[in-house]
């Protein structure tokens, strides 16, 4: 940033780009998010509550907080021991390996889901065995968790693993070498140098965790009170014309999704040199 | 990268954090994957092409590609200007505007969705006042596409345009460039691969996106139907067959472009490395 006054704008390109990139902005986020909440309260605070505490409604809440508080710990230790084999040894394929991690981001949450019914459903690989033996997984919760971790799969391990091969190994070594375990050296030495870090890919993991639609409602077959997530159960009550119910239901998620962004910015300013988000470039 | 003699390793859990790794791994992401490509794998050629080249299947494809392609540039304009302005101006509320930047990550599509549709619809807060039809348009599919891809551009342009040097627009000012010259000739160039990285990832992005599109697309068969609810309606006609090569088809194309995208991104890395 230099001000030398070659290369500052003049004051009305200034203005006439920042009001252009404010409007754009306005238009595109806050907008939709004050959409939300006026449509939720159109019919006042007592609709509100009343579309809030409806049982199929307070189903689908225990259902989310169910499926990430599953999900995002599956997470935190397949993110922190694929991070912990990537970072701290060397070996062959390891390229490999990172890309596996990040393949779920790259595939479109609809296919997440249907791997699984092709896996697990009436007419999937593993469909026969799993009638006879009485286990049901997809149009159940276990479909649910599995297509969760599988969209949340990459947040935790990409946060990490740059992180960690940033830090080396020399700290690990010196604890070892000092007669700590390995679990000591885990637990005193490696995860307070990585704290912030792991913070910052589980709330991005349970704001996706919490937040899914598409990879969940290929698995879940909308079963009311029984497989719907909140967000699932938002796309019902819209169908039904239940507006109110909807929004109301979605002000929650929209809710959830302003508390992770405050402490992912506050994480940021914070503990910047702490993340390995923020430098990557 | 130094390479260690396995006999020198002090530090512990390399099988069990490995074994670990590639277990959940395998079960969770490369055995469901296998399973597709199982069932793709019993489709003869013939049956596949008939599948994909069905014209209501060649319309969702052109509409979630097409779409996402007009979505994404639009991303690269506004995604390059967002970040032009939170790098190089400083204006009250500045710190809030870039955080706010990462809503579509963190808003859950379904929200986005019906939140896009309400003020989209013809009775909505904007719908009233455009002139022509956004919801339940192929317009809206495009507008829930730009919604989800704004955080892309705006993420890769930003740290390369705080490490361009402030010497070169200088050196660019002495020699008697315009400012609008020396944006093209010195600026552009040095930030266009980024750009272009955050476009591809925008694009990506709205390709696979569903959750946010259906809700405002109308979801007219050949109109404005996207790939992935086609899979989704398949799949309710328990119609296996058809979802799976549909799937499949996207899958590939998807995985094409991440390969372009990491070119891409290598390239962008040789250049920061080569300036600085």
């Amino acid at each position: 940033m230099s001000n030398h006054p070659a290369i500052r704008d003049p004051a009305w390109v200034r203005v006439a780009l920042i009001a252009a990139a404010l409007a754009f902005l306005g238009l595109f986020l806050v907008l939709p998010l004050a959409a939300v909440l006026a449509e939720a309260l159109r019919k006042g605070l007592d609709s509100y509550a009343r579309a809030l505490a409806a049982p199929d409604t307070l189903a689908a809440i225990r259902l989310t907080l169910l499926v990430a508080a599953i999900a995002v710990p599956v997470n935190v230790v397949f993110g922190l021991s694929a991070s912990w084999a990537i970072a701290k040894f060397d070996f062959r394929g390891k390229a490999l390996l990172v890309s596996f991690i990040d393949l779920p981001f790259s595939v479109s949450p609809v296919i997440s889901g249907l791997i699984y019914v092709l896996l697990f459903g009436a007419q999937g690989v593993l469909g026969p065995w799993l009638a006879e033996h009485d286990v049901k997984i997809v149009f159940a919760i276990p479909g649910i968790v599995l297509a969760t971790i599988f969209v949340t799969f990459p947040f935790v391990a990409r946060e990490l693993i740059p992180l960690m091969e940033e830090q080396g190994r020399d700290e690990e070594e010196a604890a070892l070498t000092l007669g700590a375990g390995g679990l000591r050296t885990l637990w005193s030495v490696t995860l307070p140098n990585v704290k912030w870090g792991l913070l910052y890919g589980v709330l991005l993991c349970n704001a996706r965790a919490m937040g899914e639609f598409g990879a969940v409602s290929v698995v879940s077959g909308h079963i009311r009170g029984l497989t719907n997530t909140m967000p699932l159960h938002v796309e019902i009550l819209y169908n039904e014309y239940d507006f109110v119910g909807a929004f109301a239901v979605a002000s929650l998620l929209a809710l959830l999704a302003l508390v992770t962004l405050g402490a992912k910015s506050a994480l940021e300013w914070v503990h910047r040199d702490q993340l390995a988000a923020t430098r990557r470039h | 990268m130094m390479a260690r003699p396995p006999n020198l390793r002090v530090i512990p859990g390399f099988d069990t954090t490995l074994g670990l790794t590639l277990a959940l791994l395998s079960l969770v992401v490369l055995l469901p994957l296998a399973a597709l490509v199982l069932k793709a794998a019993g489709l003869g050629v013939a049956q596949w092409l008939a599948i994909v080249t069905d014209p209501r299947v060649l319309a969702s494809f052109r509409l979630s590609f097409g779409g996402a392609a007009i979505a994404a540039g639009l991303n690269g304009i506004f995604g390059l200007l967002v970040a032009w302005v939170l790098v190089r101006y400083r204006f009250p509320g500045r710190k809030l505007v870039d955080a706010f930047i990462d809503l579509p990550f963190a808003l859950p599509t379904a929200v986005a969705g019906i939140a896009l549709t309400a003020l989209y619809a013809p009775n909505g807060w904007v719908g009233q006042f455009l002139p022509f039809k956004v919801a339940f348009t192929p317009l809206g599919a495009m507008l829930a596409m730009v919604f989800i891809g704004i955080p892309f551009v705006v993420r890769t342009v930003e740290p390369v345009l705080q490490d361009l040097e402030s010497e070169l627009e200088e050196a660019a000012a002495c020699l008697g460039a315009s400012r609008a010259q020396t944006f093209a000739r010195v600026i552009l160039p040095v930030i266009a691969p980024a750009l272009l990285t955050g476009i591809s990832l925008a694009f990506a992005r709205a390709v696979g996106e569903y959750g946010s599109v259906i809700f405002i697309a109308g979801n007219m068969p050949g109109v404005s139907e996207i790939a992935p609810l086609l899979i989704v309606t398949k799949l309710e006609q328990f119609d296996y067959v058809g979802a799976t090569a549909i799937a499949t088809l996207m899958l590939g194309l998807s995985f094409a472009l991440l390969l372009a995208i990491n070119l891409l991104q290598k390239w962008n890395r040789q250049r920061m490395g080569a300036a600085s």
